[in-house]
């Protein structure tokens, strides 16, 4: 039984079709990587598997209970958040909480989790990341890589089932990019189940066990990381891999 | 130059100014000015938050005390109620008046400073598994009132002001303690002037506390 499935996803803003009956599934352990051009509806498909954006149609299956995306109540959504982290393109640090406070923030507050078992775990989560010596900081203290890696801190403090990332480079300086991608590779080799929406090319090969291809709200084509990258079944995806690599050169 | 009876004046009448103002001004301005700040959050969450109905009470509420002078507020309250059988004293009625009306301002204030954080923190906050309550109060109302608290303090400062108007109803404030003197002495011009000086060593207290918030504030590398 896969982990997670979400099943015909329809979401409309407007007169734009930004998804268009999308269905796949996750299993366990499985890291995947959201790949396609910008405006290909890439993110608004994690919002939606995480309830920050309401899907017009389309059901998800989670741990084997089922919900309707536009129907799912409260309670149940913050049930499924609980077992999932997000990592955000623009991190979303509290800016009023210091890293640490921003990791067990989610455990004492949403939890009731006691201050000391929380602030244990912050720590381990904060070294984890390679953090643990800016604890004290507030994020804008911080550097963006930094600010990510404390963001991957706190979406790791709840021990979650699966992580999002929303384009977790997309929005740091070149030379910032390596150290959230080294934590990510990390993540994905101690067994983490992940989906990523990415452009990072390198990651999505060499880590991904799975690619999945979009494009105007549509999967083009979803492959092992090894065949996406060296068979690619369909025209489309050749293309695109045609076009990175230009970019690239 | 001023000469050695005005001196004498100023001396004489420096207490009678400023007891009536420890007595009276202050405790108005801090019985206001937190009825006001109570009520501007409520009427600033009920609008964030979009309740239906609450949202167009408030709205009419600050269309309302926005639209119509203090002064006349004041005499709604403590001169036209008795009229229909409410009766408020001097004091309670300034109070009211004073907290409702700056309440509608700082309300705006408030929603203003809410609307400011950026949406990622509510949505960081769902996604760590918080309800909406818990990411008002751990996370956007702390962040709205460091935005609030320079437009607060004007809000504080006009009121010290503000409260001369009690005089009007019968309250035995600074101002009116000043008018008494001068119909004993008929010297408007040293005394205006005194008493205005007394309001500016009160304001110039307050942005010094204005000050103090906002380091303190500050402490988290300032918000942005």
């Amino acid at each position: 039984m896969a982990m997670l499935e979400i099943k015909g996803i329809r979401k409309t803003f407007g007169d734009l079709e930004v998804l268009k009956d999308i269905s796949f599934r996750v299993e366990k352990g499985d890291v995947i990587s959201v790949l396609g051009p910008s405006g290909s509806g890439k993110t608004t498909l994690l919002r939606c598997m995480n309830f920050l954006e309401t899907a017009d149609e389309g059901t998800i299956i989670f741990d084997g209970e089922e919900f309707k995306l536009n129907g799912i109540s409260k309670a149940d959504q913050a049930r499924i958040r609980r077992k999932t982290g997000f990592v955000f393109q623009n991190y979303n640090l509290f800016l009023n909480k210091t890293a640490l406070e921003n990791v067990t923030l989610g455990l004492t507050a949403g939890r009731k989790i006691p201050k000391e078992q929380a602030e244990k775990k912050g720590l381990a989560m904060l070294e984890r990341v390679g953090m643990l010596d800016r604890a004290t900081y507030y994020p804008n203290q911080l550097s963006g890589g930094q600010q990510q890696r404390v963001a991957i801190a706190r979406a790791l403090a709840a021990d979650p089932e699966i992580i999002y990332f929303d384009e977790p480079t997309s929005a740091l300086d070149p030379e910032l990019i390596g150290e959230v991608l080294n934590v990510m590779r990390d993540l994905a080799n101690e067994g983490m189940t992940m989906v990523v929406v990415t452009h990072e090319m390198g990651f999505a090969r060499n880590v991904s066990s799975r690619v999945v291809l979009m494009e105007n709200g549509v999967i083009v084509e979803e492959n092992s990381a090894k065949e996406f990258f060296e068979n690619p079944k369909e025209e489309r995806t050749k293309e695109f891999l045609r076009l990175k690599k230009e970019e690239r050169e | 130059m001023i000469s050695s009876d005005t001196w004498t004046l100023l001396a004489e009448s420096f207490w009678k100014i400023l007891l009536p103002g420890l007595k009276m001004t202050i405790p108005l301005t801090v019985l206001s000015f937190g009825l006001a700040l109570v009520i501007s959050i409520l009427v600033a969450l009920i609008q964030f938050a979009n309740v239906p109905v609450l949202k167009q009470i408030s709205r009419f509420y600050i269309w309302i005390i926005r639209g119509t002078p203090l002064l006349v507020q004041l005499y709604v309250v403590f001169f036209g109620l008795p009229s229909v059988g409410v009766m408020i004293e001097a004091f309670p009625a300034a109070v009211l008046v004073l907290g409702i009306n700056e309440g509608a301002y700082c309300a705006e204030t408030m929603r203003s400073a809410l609307e400011a954080v950026p949406s990622g923190q509510m949505e960081a906050g769902y996604c760590c598994g918080l309800n909406y309550v818990q990411i008002m109060r751990h996370v956007v109302l702390p962040q709205a009132f460091r935005t609030a608290v320079p437009p607060l303090f004007n809000s504080l400062i006009s009121m010290v002001k503000n409260t001369s108007l009690a005089a009007n109803i019968t309250v035995v404030e600074m101002f009116m303690a000043t008018q008494r003197i001068v119909g004993r002495t008929y010297r408007a011009m040293p005394l205006y002037l005194e008493v205005a000086f007394i309001y500016l060593i009160f304001s110039t207290v307050l942005t010094w506390l204005q000050r103090y918030f906002e380091k303190r504030l500050n402490a988290y590398g300032g918000l942005r």
